[in-house]
């Protein structure tokens, strides 16, 4: 027995050099069989060759300052063009003394993104974040708001109705009826100034220059054409993605008609229809901004792909949660708003924010129709006769920051659905 | 007693008319579509007011006039003097042209890319996932601008072209090599591979039931490729192989004779393929990846070759989660041709928009390019479905 147990001190022998570490590791991941290891040869000798050929270009006989293009010829890349026309690209044709307003736009909308992006945020706090973020982000670009009544007439009489419908048979009376007397005053009152009664009032605040939408440029324009474009369409995406659930058949047609419209044609024909055919829609003497123009053509292109997404998030729910909710006597609208759309929209953030991804890419596309968007005022930069002939630099520098923007945005995406899951993961 | 009760509530669900669920829904649906037809209407009699007004022709009589504009790149004969229908027609082939290549050759990139992703190499799986994010996070406009400028301006000029052999010419009007002259015998070449293809398709039914039958295996792939290309080979070798061939040459300022590959058209292409590559090679990968790994090790139990594991059981399990995202992105592939117009390829938005320009007639025209776009965008659909339905697993 004695002889079985070994007794005394057993000296350790290290694992194989060949197993552990970066030799390990490398034997494992780089040349674990002969195919393996040509292919990583073959890999390194080309990635190799063309990172020194791009740092050659890139970096070292590259132009960081010259007074003009011609002084960069003959050599690498000349990123003078991008210091001589940063604020350009940035910002377009907003008056350049007043560059820091569109730059505080920009801060102000990155700011209201990054603060929705935190969960602790997710609650009616973010309402009042994006309407005076809104409000600071148009004073800036504007410089002079003005609000018509009607904007406030029809404000109180949508809220008013929310209220009414979604508080209805459970709130006191009291509320009920605060409720129901601010969708009167909103629907009397947009009655009365359709009619003509109340006059025109509006509430201007004007704290700097008014600057026209046509010069606005760049940055701002791409976030503002991709931010306020979804912001719009998701409302009336809910509403198309519960029209295409609903057993109504003629609602139920209208919506799948719609959704599969927009989505079987390419945003540019939207976007050459609202330049061209808008105006011709509207009455005489009604002119409709350019700005404004291609913001309804991505509005109502999102909202379809919206409205699908959200018909997806619509079709995950089990039945039971809509059994429940109609056990309970809940009517439509509380339904809808309290049990069902809280828990689809759970679902559906990851892929929303994917198409905004695909949106802030798209926003680009404006272009043809002669908005100055960031890939637009890139374009322009190079026009200048001056510095012509280094389109490569420029393209660069543009899918840069393109490239910041959507690769953080696509990260935040993957950590959500991950983080999203928890519950529903064993 | 419990009758009662129960007829008792069958009588209280007789309730007040402005109370019934079916009526309420039907007056709520009446009022959406009133609204609706009454927005239609008022736009539409905007429109017809403003047309008035502005003394613009309406109707499709235009198509029949000249167009009197050049298109750069046409498959079939066109010039200035053709109708706009003609100059439309050329664009939707040009659309068709790039958005079938594009589909073809980005399904075989993207899978390549996807496949790269799950290799057990380090390096060749990095390089393919820092491919995918630098591809799909940057706007397929600007890469389409940036090809487009650096075939214009890194390419050389006509006389300094890139020269191989005396017959493929690369310089910055495009790719020019030699094609065989037009001969009667193409054409009977194109019917012999129609029918090679047809003889393929019903051998590959045949091997497959008799190996149902009798398990006999017969290598369809090869019996496949010789009909398809020695058929079309046979009728040129009876026609007697004709071989007088239109060479390349330089004339002037550029090139005559023989056949091109338009820079537009290069660069719309290799955008729409790097662009979309990136996309295919995420939806191959989640597919292969949502595969049980029980499945591989099924196959191989059951004495499969790795080939066989990957063609048999794998890929038609993999097909079922990849074809629909898959059908999207041929779709979009479709749908992003038409950014063509801001790199000047002439495809169908192209003609189009210069149509609107020249006759003003907008409804018409933007009519035109949303019926031919749902067309291309059901029919691929369509057939897609079709396929999916074909491979989707058999339930009870």
């Amino acid at each position: 027995m004695t002889d079985v147990v070994p007794t005394g001190e057993r000296r350790q022998l290290a694992p194989p050099v060949l197993d552990t570490g970066v030799m390990g590791w490398m034997r494992k991941n780089l040349f674990s069989s002969w195919a393996n290891g040509i292919t990583t040869v073959v890999l390194l000798v080309a990635i190799g060759w063309m990172l020194s050929w791009f740092l050659e270009w890139a970096l070292f006989t590259a132009t960081f300052t010259a007074p003009n293009g011609q002084a960069c010829r003959g050599h690498g890349a000349c990123w003078a063009l991008i210091h001589e026309k940063y604020r350009y690209i940035f910002f377009g044709s907003f008056p350049y003394a007043q560059h820091w307003r569109p730059l505080l736009a920009v801060v102000t909308m990155l700011a209201m993104l990054v603060s929705s992006a935190d969960r602790r945020m997710w609650n009616s706090r973010l309402i009042w974040i994006w309407a005076i973020g809104s409000f600071i982000t148009f004073l800036l670009m504007f410089g002079v708001l003005s609000f018509p009544i009607s904007l406030f007439l029809t404000i109180a009489a949508v809220v008013g109705g929310i209220g009414m419908s979604v508080r209805g048979a459970i709130a006191e009376p009291v509320e009920l009826n605060a409720w129901r007397a601010l969708a009167a005053i909103g629907v009397i009152g947009l009655i009365l100034r359709i009619a003509g009664v109340m006059p025109a009032w509006s509430l201007t605040i004007a704290a700097f220059d008014y600057v026209e939408t046509g010069m606005w440029g760049g940055l701002p324009v791409t976030i503002i054409l991709a931010t306020y474009g979804l912001v719009f369409a998701f409302p009336y995406g809910v509403l198309l993605a519960l029209g295409r659930r609903s057993k109504l058949p003629l609602i139920k047609g209208l919506c799948v008609g719609f959704i599969e419209l927009i989505r079987g044609v390419p945003l540019i024909s939207l976007l050459i229809m609202a330049s061209v055919m808008l105006p011709l829609f509207l009455p005489q003497g009604t002119s409709i901004d350019k700005f404004l123009r291609a913001l309804v053509a991505v509005i109502l292109f999102a909202g379809a792909y919206i409205a699908e997404i959200i018909r997806g998030g619509l079709q995950s729910l089990p039945k039971g949660q809509f059994e429940a909710a109609d056990a309970m006597a809940l009517s439509y609208p509380q339904k809808t708003i309290l049990i069902i759309l809280p828990q689809a929209l759970r679902v559906v953030i990851p892929p929303l924010i994917n198409t905004f991804i695909g949106f802030f890419k798209d926003t680009s596309l404006v272009l043809i129709i002669g908005i100055f968007d960031f890939l637009n005022t890139a374009n322009q930069a190079l026009v200048d006769p001056n510095w012509a002939g280094f389109p490569a630099e420029v393209y660069l520098f543009a899918a840069f920051v393109y490239f910041c923007f959507c690769f953080s945005m696509s990260r935040y995406s993957k950590y959500l659905e991950v983080e999203l899951n928890k519950g529903t993961r064993r | 007693m419990a009758v009662e009760t129960l007829g008792s509530a069958s009588r209280s669900t007789k309730v007040a008319p402005w109370n019934d669920p079916a009526i309420r829904g039907w007056v709520f649906q009446i009022v959406v579509v009133g609204l609706v037809g009454a927005l239609a209407y008022f736009l539409v009699s905007n429109t017809v007011e403003n047309l008035a007004r502005q003394k613009i022709a309406s109707g499709f009589h235009y198509l029949d006039r000249e167009a009197g504009f050049e298109i750069g790149d046409t498959m079939i004969a066109y010039s200035p003097a053709s109708t706009y229908a003609r100059a439309m027609f050329v664009g939707l082939l040009n659309t068709l042209r790039v958005a079938v290549a594009g589909i073809v050759l980005a399904t075989i990139l993207g899978t390549l890319l996807g496949v790269g992703r799950l290799s057990p190499n380090w390096l060749l799986s990095k390089i393919c996932e820092y491919y995918v994010e630098i591809f799909r996070n940057v706007p397929l406009l600007l890469w389409l601008f940036l090809i487009y400028k650096m075939i214009s301006e890194s390419l050389p000029g006509p006389r300094q072209a890139v020269n191989v052999l005396n017959s493929f010419f690369l310089s910055n009007r495009g790719l020019y090599f030699p094609i065989p002259l037009a001969n009667p015998i193409h054409q009977w070449m194109g019917i012999g591979l129609l029918v090679g293809i047809a003889a393929a398709f019903f051998t590959a039914r045949w091997a497959k039931r008799r190996q149902e039958a009798t398990g006999q295996p017969f290598p369809t792939i090869y019996a496949s490729i010789a009909l398809v290309l020695g058929i079309p080979a046979l009728v040129w070798v009876a026609g007697g192989a004709p071989v007088a061939t239109s060479w390349p040459e330089l004339k002037g300022f550029n090139f005559v004779g023989g056949m091109v590959i338009q820079p537009e058209f290069t660069a719309l292409l290799v955008g729409l393929v790097l662009y979309t590559s990136a996309f295919v090679a995420e939806i191959v990968r989640s597919g292969i990846l949502a595969l049980n790994k029980g499945q591989t090790e099924a196959a191989s139990a059951i004495g499969l070759s790795r080939g066989q594991v990957m063609r048999l059981v794998l890929l038609p399990q993999a097909m079922r989660i990849i074809v629909p995202p898959m059908t999207s992105q041929y779709l979009n592939i479709t749908k992003n041709s038409s950014l063509a117009i801001a790199i000047g390829y002439p495809d169908l938005v192209a003609s189009v928009n210069v149509t609107i320009n020249q006759t003003g007639q907008a409804i018409e025209n933007v009519l035109i390019i949303m019926a031919a776009y749902l067309t291309v965008s059901l029919s691929i659909s369509a057939f897609m479905n079709y396929y999916n339905k074909r491979i989707a697993l058999t339930e009870r």
